[in-house]
């Protein structure tokens, strides 16, 4: 077999996985936004993410947070690093936004 | 043309995938690393993902194909049909030619 200890968490194909859920769920609304989002920054017009960006982002998550986080959670997480990495948004302004967002929240949470 | 590596494998031809263990975005499933598998179809030729991963043009383009591998090959525990089959879709630089023995 493959030597397993040079596997990635990630690449679990084959791996014990205990059992499937198979009920179907709805999207909450910023789940759905998400989905938009990459679409939008994927487009032709734009290019501003790859599918491999994408992935490659996610693979990068440690077990524990991959494991912890919901697959929008993963998708969120990985646009925003992709961005950051191009230079499309800076950390600074990523956190001043949070900041913001955050403010306005406990105004009229 | 420049930008497109050309196909070394034909239909039939038997192959052994990579056993490397590169750290990045990779496409070749860990499971199927090391196995001995034939060459089922030529799907065409893509930009390389682990090129594309880091927002490089991942040109040269490569040959991609679907690989058929013995289920038995690819499992040790495996339980089902001698004949079961698994199908991966693999870029050729992760594959290699099988010396066929004389």
């Amino acid at each position: 077999m493959p030597d397993d200890r040079l596997r990635s968490h990630h690449d679990m194909g084959g791996q014990p996985a205990g059992a499937i859920e198979r009920a179907e769920h709805d999207y909450a609304l910023w789940e759905k936004r998400v989905d938009a989002l990459l679409v939008l920054l994927g487009s032709k017009d734009r290019r501003l993410i790859t599918v491999d960006e994408l992935r490659r982002n996610i693979e990068g998550l440690g077990a524990e947070a991959y494991d912890k986080m919901s697959y929008y959670e993963r998708w969120i997480h990985a646009i925003t690093q992709t961005l950051i990495q191009r230079g499309v948004i800076s950390v600074d302004e990523l956190g001043r936004k949070i900041q913001a967002v955050q403010e306005r929240e406990d105004h009229h949470g | 043309m420049a930008d497109e590596v050309p196909p070394r494998f034909r239909v039939g031809d038997r192959v052994t995938v990579r056993a490397a263990y590169p750290i990045g975005h990779v496409r070749t499933p860990h499971y199927i690393r090391g196995k001995r598998g034939v060459i089922e179809r030529l799907c065409g030729v893509f930009a390389k993902p682990e090129e594309l991963a880091y927002a490089r043009s991942g040109l040269p383009k490569q040959p991609l194909y679907r690989v058929r591998f013995l289920q038995t090959d690819v499992w040790g525990d495996y339980s089902g049909q001698s004949t079961d089959v698994i199908e991966v879709e693999i870029f050729q630089h992760w594959l290699e030619a099988v010396e066929e023995a004389p």
